[in-house]
């Protein structure tokens, strides 16, 4: 393949035969001689307080090095776990977090002890023999109860449950809503999901007590901000901590933030001197790996009766979990994204956090974009219907159509065509098709409905100005280097990681295809805080292409024109007289004298360069980006409900999506497909559930936890239109989330649309056949 | 007190004291070495862990060592020659079939299976033939383009390599 057709290739993945041959590199895999296991005692009770803890026992047992509570480590670790302010910068109340509890536990599964031992096996079973006394207290589990004067506290001595409470203001809403001709408003409950990576996480660490040097092996979608926020606790110097995450089998948000075993585990080891690790099994995932969501909304929106969008007005209460998650205050952008792709007069948001006992909630894929674009097309469909009009209609009536657009909280979309998804979507679905067959099902009874969901999303985080007051000082931007090796291979080094997302592949297609090497000679690094530039930002909210892809592109591009500097030198010409093509720079007008970029990167290691000139052919960049991207597209879901049995049949799914330009289709294509599966999941599946009196986890293996088999997940129907950002120099934005992001509201609409006739307006989530079977019997009585 | 279990895995006999209640999984990941069979959950629904055992597909997370005794194991290190690959394995990398690949070896290895007494399955059969495993990331569409895939190359003759031990 011609080096300049890499871009938009769908290119094999380069990561895939390791993985395909069990020769993969997790952090189970990684198991040093020497190492020691841990396993967490951790605390039966949502709330109580912990009266006594007695490890005799269990130090005693076979095996057992070392059994911990708190009172050892608060030698080893200092502060408190890091609360971002993201979107909410000012918090009402931030409980402080350690990461092993000393006098009370605040959610199910909060560390109280460690036990470290030769064997995962005698870990556990000396684990069995910690003896912990707990005096129980009242748990806070449902967010409207712990709102009201009087609630017993999350927290022993906390001033209330409310961690923060904001109003973004969006225009005028009151007068807004003065020219209404309609009204609706719905409740709309966004249940608490558990990302559900299918590798768990886990941590390894290695002290070397004599050049006082940590390494962390550990499964982590962000292993720079990991150093920083552990080599801080630990006291050490950020440069003597390296963190290396390797294969990563997936994340979905939920391996972001710190958790205690990444304190836990490098602080054991520090103590006893010798390797320790800690693989996380699903039970301990499903309890305590961050959850997302958990938000109930309550909703007004104000129309004319010709479809004109006029207010949406709107409260997020959002269940914090015992703590504040680090990133947690992301998921309140719902409010700032609520508005959607259309023209309101005015929109008005107001976030509350409630403290509970329950594990943390924190980003989990799309992480307050689902939740906004679900509620503003839940709410879209319900004007539609209030007036009696088309719901796909009633979009184009409120696209917005003129770009960049600049949306009711001042933020700038940079490029769309919303129109263009929607006709596509609505062609390839057979809307019209659909609509008649519907009428024609009606009059048997059945129940066949149609939702569509036009969404947009922000995504690629920077800019630097907006992100850096968001994460409490550090910006988020990207970092790259490349480094051409004398002999022209190139290693590449991101700050970004990826957990399944390919960018071993596409990265390397965008350094090959501006460089104009072969692939081949591309060695794409991530991952490892040893290598590369001082600081990467991780992978999450879809910004990897869109900033690291770009900070890659940037470096290439300084190499590229010292190189072209160099070329004109060996060549006698200025380097304006030369043109770059296939990796080959020649004179313009005498293409017989030429070099490869690969003869100048020899030549640059070697002497007789141009005055000033330093040897090496490599550079490092840092790309911050000027506003965010704004990808979107339409989903369309054709479902059925079984009148008598209330489950759902997906007759046809179609997504046509808009990312901007594409580096590799099929890479795209995948994301989409397994983001929309994860909506969908939400939509008919899935949800933590908690027990509304004892607080007891009552979801807590992959038995009671419904992932979706591939029985529930149907043949997806996707197309693309192309449409660049303006943001980058690629044109690119970004796809991880926008199945996700998408599908969830596409599923409910269809639903509700199917059961419109009984006069069911709204579903909540999951429309499981048990819910929807009662609707339907409560509808019909 | 540990006992003496003899059984071959991919291939090659062995012989090794375990203790009767560690794992197959464990055994085969952290006494043989072969940690591309993984583990996901610890209530058998995931199914990465899923290995041939005597050429039936096992959860490997809900078997001890010691039932294997005797057995011939293969796991996804065994299913073609060092250095080639399986059709299925091939398929799973064409039809972009996999992304992080946790799930992936024992997908390859629960479909080598359904491959075994089905050379043509419907999507129907495919998705109850994989309805023992769990993936994340693909949203399945891939993967069952990909099963079919490798059944269309071993019906055209590519040849499904005899797995080593199988």
């Amino acid at each position: 393949m011609a080096v300049s057709q890499l871009i938009g290739a769908r290119v094999q993945r380069r990561e895939d035969p390791r993985l395909i041959t069990g020769h993969g590199r997790y952090i189970e895999d990684r198991l040093p001689a020497g190492v020691l296991h841990m396993a967490v005692v951790r605390s039966p009770h949502p709330h109580a307080r912990i009266v006594s803890i007695d490890t005799s026992q269990a130090a005693g047992a076979p095996g057992v090095l070392a059994v911990l509570t708190a009172k050892d480590f608060h030698g080893q670790l200092a502060g408190a776990m890091p609360v971002t302010p993201s979107f909410v910068p000012e918090k009402k109340y931030v409980p402080e977090r350690f990461p092993i509890a000393s006098e009370e536990v605040c959610f199910q599964g909060e560390p109280v002890a460690v036990v470290i031992a030769d064997d995962r096996y005698l870990a556990a079973d000396a684990a069995e023999q910690v003896v912990v006394e707990y005096d129980p207290l009242p748990a806070v589990v449902d967010i409207e109860a712990a709102m009201a004067p009087g609630s017993p506290l999350a927290h022993v001595g906390g001033p209330d449950n409310i961690g923060w409470d904001m109003t973004f203001d969006g225009g005028d809403i009151d007068a807004a809503f003065a020219r209404a001709e309609v009204t609706v408003t719905e409740r709309i409950w966004q249940q608490r999901l558990a990302p559900t990576p299918m590798e768990p996480r886990g941590v390894l660490a290695d002290y070397s007590p004599y050049d006082e040097r940590l390494t962390i092996w550990l499964s982590s979608q962000n292993p720079h901000f990991i150093r920083l926020f552990i080599s801080g606790a630990m006291g050490m110097p950020e440069s003597r901590v390296r963190v290396v995450a390797e294969d990563v089998g997936g994340g979905f948000g939920s391996k972001i933030s710190p958790y205690p075993e990444d304190y836990l585990v490098p602080a054991a080891a520090r103590l006893l001197g010798r390797p320790v690790r800690w693989i996380e099994t699903r039970t301990e995932s499903v309890l305590n790996a961050y959850h997302g969501r958990g938000q109930l909304f309550t909703a007004e929106a104000a129309a004319l009766r010709d479809g004109t969008l006029l207010g949406l007005r709107l409260t997020q209460v959002l269940d914090l979990g015992a703590y504040h998650g680090t990133f947690g205050a992301f998921q309140a952008c719902a409010c700032l994204m609520a508005g959607g792709v259309y023209r309101w007069q005015a929109v008005q948001g107001r976030t509350i956090g409630v403290l509970t006992n329950k594990v943390p909630t924190d980003p989990y894929r799309g992480a307050g974009r689902p939740e906004g674009t679900h509620l503003c097309e839940r709410m879209v469909d319900r004007v539609a219907q209030e007036i009696g009009m088309d719901p796909a209609e009633l979009r184009r009536r409120n696209f917005a159509r003129e770009f960049p657009f600049t949306n009711n909280f001042g933020l700038v979309y940079d490029s769309g065509n919303y129109d263009g998804t929607l006709d596509r979507a609505m062609e390839l679905v057979d809307y019209q098709g659909w609509r008649q067959r519907q009428a024609a099902g009606r009059q048997q009874g059945r129940l066949i409905g149609i939702g569509c969901s036009t969404w947009v999303e922000i995504c690629g985080f920077g800019p630097s100005e907006a992100t850096a007051g968001a994460t409490g000082g550090i910006a988020l931007v990207e970092s790259a280097h490349i480094r051409f090796l004398p002999s022209g291979s190139v290693a590449a080094f991101v700050g970004t990681h990826a957990q399944g997302q390919g960018h071993d592949t596409t990265f390397s297609q965008i350094v090959a295809n501006t460089l104009g090497i072969p692939m081949e000679k591309v060695e794409l690094r991530h991952g490892d805080t040893a290598e590369g530039p001082a600081f990467g930002y991780g992978t999450y909210g879809s910004r990897s292409l869109a900033v690291g892809g770009m900070a890659l592109h940037k470096a290439a591009m300084v190499v590229r024109d010292k190189a072209q500097k160099l070329a004109g030198h060996l060549l006698e010409v200025s380097p304006q007289d030369l043109v770059f093509e296939q990796g080959t720079f020649s004179v313009k007008g005498d293409p017989s004298a030429h070099k490869t970029i690969e003869e100048v990167a020899l030549a640059a290691y070697g002497g007789k360069l141009p005055e000033g000139m330093e040897q090496g052919l490599e550079a490092v960049s840092y790309f911050d980006p000027p506003n965010w991207v704004w990808p979107f597209g339409a989903h369309i879901c054709v479902v059925e409900v079984d009148r008598e049995t209330g489950a759902v049949q997906v007759h046809k799914y179609v997504a046509v999506d808009d990312c901007g330009n594409v580096i590799n289709p099929m890479i795209v294509e995948g994301q989409v497909h397994g983001g929309i599966a994860q909506g969908m999941a939400q939509a008919l599946y899935e949800e933590v559930a908690y027990d509304q009196e004892s607080g007891l986890l009552l979801t807590g293996t992959l038995t009671d936890y419904l992932v979706p088999t591939m029985n529930e997940i149907p043949e997806l129907t996707l197309d693309r239109t192309v449409t660049p950002s303006p943001t980058n120099p690629l044109g690119v934005k970004g796809i991880g989330e926008a199945g996700t992001i998408a599908s969830s509201a596409a599923v409910i609409n269809a639903i509700a649309d199917a059961l419109s006739p009984l006069g069911i307006h709204h579903v909540d989530m999951p429309a499981s056949p048990d819910r929807l079977w009662k609707m339907i019997q409560e509808a019909e009585s | 007190m540990a006992q003496t279990l003899r059984l071959t895995v991919n291939g090659a006999a062995r012989e090794d004291e375990v203790e009767p209640r560690l794992l197959l999984v464990h055994y085969l990941r952290e006494r043989c070495g072969l940690t591309g069979t993984h583990v996901g959950c610890d209530t058998s629904q995931c199914g990465a862990c899923t290995v041939l055992c005597d050429g039936q597909p096992v959860k490997s997370c809900s078997m001890l060592a010691v039932q294997a005794e005797g057995m011939a194991i293969t796991t996804i290190e065994g299913l073609a020659p060092p250095g080639g690959m399986h059709p299925l394995q091939t398929a799973f990398w064409e039809e972009h079939g996999l992304q992080c690949g946790f799930c992936t070896p024992g997908f390859i290895m629960a479909a080598s299976a359904l491959l075994a007494e089905n050379p043509d399955p419907t999507d129907d059969e495919i998705g109850r033939g994989l309805e023992g495993n769990l993936c994340r990331c693909t949203g399945y569409v891939n993967i069952r383009r990909a099963v079919h895939r490798a059944a269309a190359a071993i019906r055209e003759g590519a040849g499904a390599p005899a797995p080593m031990g199988g």
